[in-house]
């Protein structure tokens, strides 16, 4: 298999159906399991909560806790009980899709194979670098971003809003334009940062792992198996931080763009 | 990688998922914490308040201490008063008395002596007159005589 069929093989995913209506099997397996570990575990952690003296896990969820609303507090204006479960959500379930990054690339997707029998079968595990995940949780929070908008500001506000900002009463066009992109280019921004972020990650890993692959063949794998375990360590370690800074920056950003949209004074 | 009904489900599972950690998550862990941070700040303001209260205590007992010492003194000083008073007293007492008894005394020594003094002359009397009646050998009428004899006893 050559290097652009193995690089391809990699980011094509395992579809049911065809044209808008295809699901990416792999992407929503994952992302639902990923879900459901997280509620299985905050279910079975609910039943053995300790109020005086939490134990080792009860109190590395609940510093994750004080950490998301250490940030609703100070970037989010007044108070909406959704921000921070919200933001919680967002953190917890985008760090683990993305942490499927750094599970060994062909690991999970060989498996599949040797169990499907099918030695071509697709299986893209990282739900992160569908941009359909991305762009679900960005326009889930856009949705919001609208509604809170309008409840907040009033319908006259919102349209107000579009017609007199940023430059005032008397560039009303430009103004909808301006207003228009800002709006926009939230979920947008949101989707494409963690996509892009994500999506490059992988293919980083991928081209590690291609050293190997191809390079190491007879006494070379001598030279080119040591120098791929020590990039892959390298790109790891990286990329551990890059995935917790990608699901903190969507993380504050969503709440930061609905404190905006709690904001009146705009 | 193209956008397809993926992102729908996606975004059901999304909300889904929101609605989940809210309720297993986030609810009862945020409560519980919430209910912690208000028990330990009761409890430091308890213990604040208990110490503000001791330092009030100790201050009382030093209060108390000070009164209890100061009214020691003033009975000590009153006992001490009272103590020289009574000797005071006691010595005046027997100076009177001293003095009482020694004039007794010497009343007693007076009329001793004035009575000695009136035996003898009575003595002396008599024996001038039983001198006299043996110098003149005749019987004297003490009767006659006596104003003589008085005037003679006086003069011894």
């Amino acid at each position: 298999m050559g290097t652009v069929e193995y690089i391809q093989h990699h980011l094509t995913n395992n579809t049911i159906g065809e044209g808008f209506w295809t699901f990416n099997m792999d992407t929503i397996v994952i992302s639902f399991l990923l879900g459901a570990l997280i509620v299985l575990t905050a279910a079975r952690m609910g039943k053995s909560l300790q109020a005086g003296t939490p134990g080792g896990f009860q109190n590395f969820v609940e510093s994750i806790l004080d950490f998301v609303s250490t940030n609703v507090r100070d970037a989010f204006p007044g108070h909406n009980p959704l921000i921070a479960p919200l933001a919680l959500t967002i953190f917890i379930w985008v760090w683990l899709m993305n942490f499927m990054d750094l599970i060994p690339v062909d690991l999970v997707p060989y498996l599949y194979q040797l169990i499907t029998g099918d030695h071509h079968a697709y299986l893209k595990i990282v739900p992160t670098t569908d941009l359909n995940t991305t762009l679900a949780m960005a326009f889930a929070v856009f949705a919001l971003i609208i509604y809170y908008n309008i409840k907040i500001k009033g319908l006259g506000g919102f349209i107000k809003m579009f017609l007199f900002h940023p430059f005032g009463k008397f560039f009303v066009p430009v103004n909808v334009v301006m207003t228009l992109i800002e709006e926009v280019s939230k979920p947008l921004s949101l989707a494409l940062r963690l996509f892009g972020n994500m999506f490059a990650g992988e293919l980083v890993f991928l081209l590690i792992a291609l050293i190997g692959g191809t390079l190491a063949v007879g006494a070379a794998a001598l030279f080119w198996a040591p120098l791929q375990v020590l990039l892959d360590l390298g790109w790891l370690i990286f990329h551990l931080l890059v995935i917790t800074l990608q699901a903190f920056i969507f993380m504050v950003l969503t709440i930061v763009y609905l404190g905006m949209a709690h904001d009146e004074g705009h | 990688m193209s956008i397809n009904a993926t992102l729908l489900i996606q975004i059901i599972a999304f909300v889904l998922l929101v609605w989940f950690v809210n309720k297993v998550l986030w609810g009862p862990l945020s409560k519980l914490m919430e209910e912690r941070q208000k028990k330990i700040a009761d409890g430091l303001s308890a213990a604040e308040k208990g110490k503000h209260e001791l330092e009030l205590a100790e201050q009382k007992a030093k209060e108390v201490l000070k009164d209890a010492k100061a009214q020691a003194q003033n009975i000590l000083s009153q006992a001490e008063k009272r103590g020289s008073e009574i000797v005071e007293d006691a010595k005046v007492k027997a100076n009177e008395e001293a003095d009482r008894i020694k004039a007794a005394a010497q009343a007693e020594i007076a009329q001793e002596v004035s009575r000695a003094r009136e035996d003898l002359r009575k003595e002396v009397a008599s024996l001038v007159v039983t001198g006299a009646e043996k110098i003149l050998k005749k019987e004297v009428d003490a009767a006659v005589h006596n104003d003589m004899l008085d005037t003679l006893v006086k003069s011894i």
